[in-house]
């Protein structure tokens, strides 16, 4: 099929950016997203012009590192997918496909497609953790955890910090990556013991760091990869206020 | 060359050794400091964890995250002989299931020590929050993987490396937080410095700013993951590379058991000229998926029209007692020698099919969905087929590498102060890894050997003081640093990096993969030579020196080349078959691995003499005290 791409191109964090229009021939409906980008890459390289710079490592959905927005959508038109396991069945020969960084104030751009996360990092510094240091561990089974606790947790911890719902939420919220670390954390016996502090911290970082507020248009369950639920952030609610009430 | 293993019988070495190894009071630590390279399981656990003991760490990793680390994309599970399901397992079970599995070449002190502290690993990742599966009654579950009789792997859904990555990741986190570590993502190492023979630090490239960088330790710890993506098509992440270990090595570092790479039975197959990737699919499915071809050569015929007796359940056939089960290296060269006869199935004929059939007949498609339903959804993404209805279609892919930087038993390598860790060494192995046998390993040795073992080298750094990174030899590693950067900018041929890749990825497979000969080994030696010349004529890297992802590219591809080479001499040297190393030359007449023990029980490890000389071998000999070398049979 033939391609029109209209790419985000900019040099780096502080200059302006812009739309580039390609057009890419002979793409085939068995290619990954990524590897469509690829093609056009080589092809820039023969021309020796400047590849596109777009963030991908796994390319199998976990890693997390990959991720644009495509025709407006964080990581393209499948709902629950990331943009390495989208494959070009999805477009059609003629398409022109728009193909953008993740926006937020949170995530500079550093170059073309490639964003600056680590503002996730900070925020599971400021408390996403068990404080269980090396060699403190207890028998693994002198903790029972019932089935359905620990599939719940494990359905929060699925999260693989790729940004999809920030990029997707109008007030750029990180009210999903955080509710999803707190209610993993939150859920378990071992985690109760730093949940009050840690949900406050947590709650804080994501607040300096620039993300606005969520505002429940449930937007980022849509894109999320791992399909985190919502009802995280309502648990990251109560459990902040639960924290506020029991300090008092 | 010395192991370093420590006196006294088999089960009580490590005691030992952790009874005598020297200590540093708790006041001088922070006076100490020590760089990790790759923030995987194994990097990650061992930065927190020097951390947590109060030393100065600085963590680094080409990421944007640390948390991306490719041991995030293990699958199926970890292994440890907890034995709660009162299944006969033990200490000396595992070790011998390792030992075996290996092919007896790894060293028994060594994988005793990874299976005695297994136990302690599910303890550690169970505290850190880790969701592993439960039963009912709230105690920790299991399931069973290839090549062995016992279930004693534990698992997080299809995600279980992920679960124990963030684990170890938030532990990292935490240490960034208290201000013990200092962590550099986005940074990639180019050069060990080594001063007075003692490795003193690294030359790193900011990948962002493209600013190149000086840090110094007393010790510095290569936690960077394997090479086996020098195939170009294989399962690992595109990033993943060989040159932290690569260079190092260039600097002094032994490299052993180099062509030792595991081809994994159950990837998807290839589909085309453009494909970047081999999305693995756990071998976790071969619990209940078959295996088979069909029996007629170029069958054209759709999977589901060929009828029940015209199949080939080769595996079952071959190996009825662990049937679908049997462990990697044998299903994968099983499925090339099928597929190489013409049995082939899909678009290029290069796959077999795991059914699922019958399993979803006797257990019904909800049990079959409830156990693998992310790995059907996974493959229906991929492939646009639903498995429910039809087989998959699999096919062998290069995996994980059982070769690395020689260590001794202090995981350090030849160069004093230099660790090895996880997949980076040539580990406890041998010829072949089990299936959840690698995060086990990356765990172990981050958490509980290095945290031992380093303190035990840093207690004679006290008096070093502070090293001083305008030291010559930072200066003269910085240089060559800036010298190959610039080289590989200037060459302005037309040919991308990913061209030379590909070319030596097919070489390989073909030539040094899943079967070698004499003749196609000293062919692939001489066509490398050729395209490494062509590499620094034609290559070609648009862009700048700031963000440029064909530089980095072609700094790995660079080292690959070399690295390639030195498989396949490693290959060549060893006129036997043992594990993941089949060499045609050595087979019994029904086509399996002959081993040689009067002449080959050894460990291969090389030394590298410089530019266009040929690299030195040195023979580290294994002796079996515990165990009696047998035959590795699976029928």
């Amino acid at each position: 099929m033939k391609l029109y791409l209209k790419i985000w191109r900019q040099e780096d964090r502080t200059s302006y950016g812009k739309l580039a229009d390609y057009t890419l021939d002979n793409v085939s409906e068995h290619m990954s997203f990524l590897e469509m980008l690829d093609m056009l890459n080589e092809a820039l390289v023969e021309k020796g012009e400047r590849v596109v710079e777009f963030d991908h490592d796994c390319r199998e959905g976990i890693c997390g590192q990959c991720g644009v927005m495509i025709n407006g959508r964080a990581h393209g038109p499948l709902s629950n997918t990331t943009t390495c396991q989208l494959h070009m069945r999805s477009f059609k020969d003629g398409d022109t496909i728009y193909i953008e960084p993740f926006r937020a104030t949170a995530f500079p751009i550093i170059r073309d497609l490639k964003i600056d996360r680590t503002s996730f990092d900070r925020i599971i510094a400021a408390g996403g953790f068990i404080s269980a240091s090396t060699g403190q561990a207890p028998e693994a089974n002198s903790i029972p955890i019932n089935h359905e606790t620990a599939e719940a947790a494990f359905d929060s911890a699925a999260c693989i910090g790729c940004g999809a719902c920030v990029a997707t939420c109008k007030n750029s919220s990180a009210a999903l990556f955080t509710s999803a670390k707190v209610a993993h954390l939150a859920l378990l016996p071992q985690g109760k013991e730093e949940a009050r502090t840690r949900v406050k911290s947590m709650m804080n970082q994501m607040d300096s760091e620039g993300f606005g507020h969520c505002t429940n248009t449930e937007a980022c369950e849509v894109e999320c990869p791992q399909e985190i639920s919502v009802l995280n952030i309502a648990r990251m609610n109560y459990e902040y206020n639960k924290s506020r009430i029991l300090e008092k | 060359m010395n192991a370093k293993i420590p006196e006294g019988k088999l089960s009580e070495k490590w005691s030992n050794y952790k009874s005598h190894a020297k200590l540093v009071n708790p006041a001088n630590r922070k006076k100490l400091d020590i760089i990790v390279v790759g923030t995987g399981l194994a990097g990650a656990s061992c930065a927190a964890s020097l951390a947590e003991q109060g030393y100065n760490v600085k963590s680094f990793c080409f990421q944007d995250t640390p948390r991306r680390a490719h041991s995030v994309a293990a699958q199926g599970g970890v292994n440890a002989c907890k034995n709660y399901k009162n299944d006969g397992d033990s200490v000396y079970r595992m070790f011998y299931d390792t030992i075996k599995g290996g092919d007896f070449r790894s060293r028994e002190a060594n994988v005793y020590r990874l299976a005695e502290c297994s136990a302690n690993l599910i303890d550690q990742a169970v505290a850190q929050g880790v969701p592993f599966a439960r039963e009912y009654g709230g105690y920790l579950n299991n399931r069973s993987f290839g090549g062995v009789q016992v279930s004693r792997t534990f698992y997080a859904r299809g995600q279980t490396g992920q679960q124990l990555l963030l684990g170890s990741y938030q532990a990292l986190m935490r240490q960034v937080a208290a201000g013990r570590i200092q962590l550099f993502s986005r940074h990639e190492m180019l050069e060990l410095v080594v001063i007075d023979g003692k490795a003193r630090g690294i030359i790193s490239r900011d990948l962002e700013t493209g600013e190149i960088e000086r840090h110094s330790a007393h010790a510095v710890v290569l936690a960077t993951g394997g090479y086996g993506k020098i195939y170009y098509l294989s399962t690992l992440a595109m990033g993943c590379n060989g040159s932290a270990i690569w260079r190092a090595h260039k600097k002094g570092a032994y490299m052993a058991g180099v062509s030792w790479i595991q081809v994994h039975p159950t990837s998807l197959p290839q589909h085309g000229e453009h494909q970047s990737k081999l999305t693995l699919m756990s071998e976790s499915l071969r619990n209940d998926g078959r295996i088979w071809v069909p029996k007629k050569q170029n069958d054209t015929r759709h999977p589901n029209d060929i009828p029940e007796e015209e199949r080939d359940y080769y595996l079952e056939r071959r190996y009825p007692s662990f049937g679908n089960l049997a462990p990697r290296d044998i299903s994968s060269r099983a499925a090339k020698e099928r597929i190489d006869a013409g049995h082939g199935v899909g678009e290029m004929k290069n796959a077999v099919c795991l059914d699922f059939s019958k399993a979803i007949r006797e257990q019904g498609k909800d049990k079959i969905e409830e156990k693998y339903g992310n790995l059907f959804r996974m493959y229906e993404k991929i492939t646009g087929i639903n498995a429910y209805t039809e087989p998959m279609l699999i096919s062998p892919s290069a995996h994980f590498t059982m070769g690395g930087l020689w260590v001794d038993y202090e995981l350090m390598t030849t160069i004093p102060g230099l660790f090895a860790l996880g997949e980076a060494n040539f580990g406890d192995h041998g010829a072949n890894r089990l299936g959840a046998n690698s995060l086990l390993q990356a765990c172990v040795d981050g958490y509980f050997i290095a945290p031992y073992t380093i303190p035990n080298y840093l207690a004679g750094e006290l008096k070093t003081g502070k090293i001083d990174v305008k030291d010559p030899a930072f200066d003269f590693a910085e240089r060559k640093v800036r010298r190959q950067l610039g080289d590989l900018m200037h060459i302005q041929g037309h040919l991308s990096a990913d061209y030379f890749h590909k070319t030596l990825g097919k070489l390989l497979y073909d030539k040094c993969g899943l079967s070698r000969s004499k003749e196609g080994l000293e062919e692939a030696i001489k066509e490398i030579k050729m395209l490494r010349e062509r590499f620094y004529k034609e290559l070609r890297i648009p862009g700048d020196g700031k963000v440029n992802s064909e530089l980095e590219k072609a700094g790995r591809v660079a080292d690959y080349l070399e690295l390639g080479e030195l498989m396949c001499y490693d290959a060549l040297t060893r006129n036997e078959s043992c594990g993941a190393h089949f060499r045609e030359e050595y087979q019994t007449p029904d086509g399996e691995a002959l081993r040689d023990d009067q002449n080959f029980c050894f460990v291969s490890a090389w030394e590298y003499k410089g530019k266009d000389a040929e690299e030195e071998l040195h023979k580290e000999p294994l002796e079996f005290t515990e165990v009696e070398l047998a035959v590795r049979s699976y029928k």
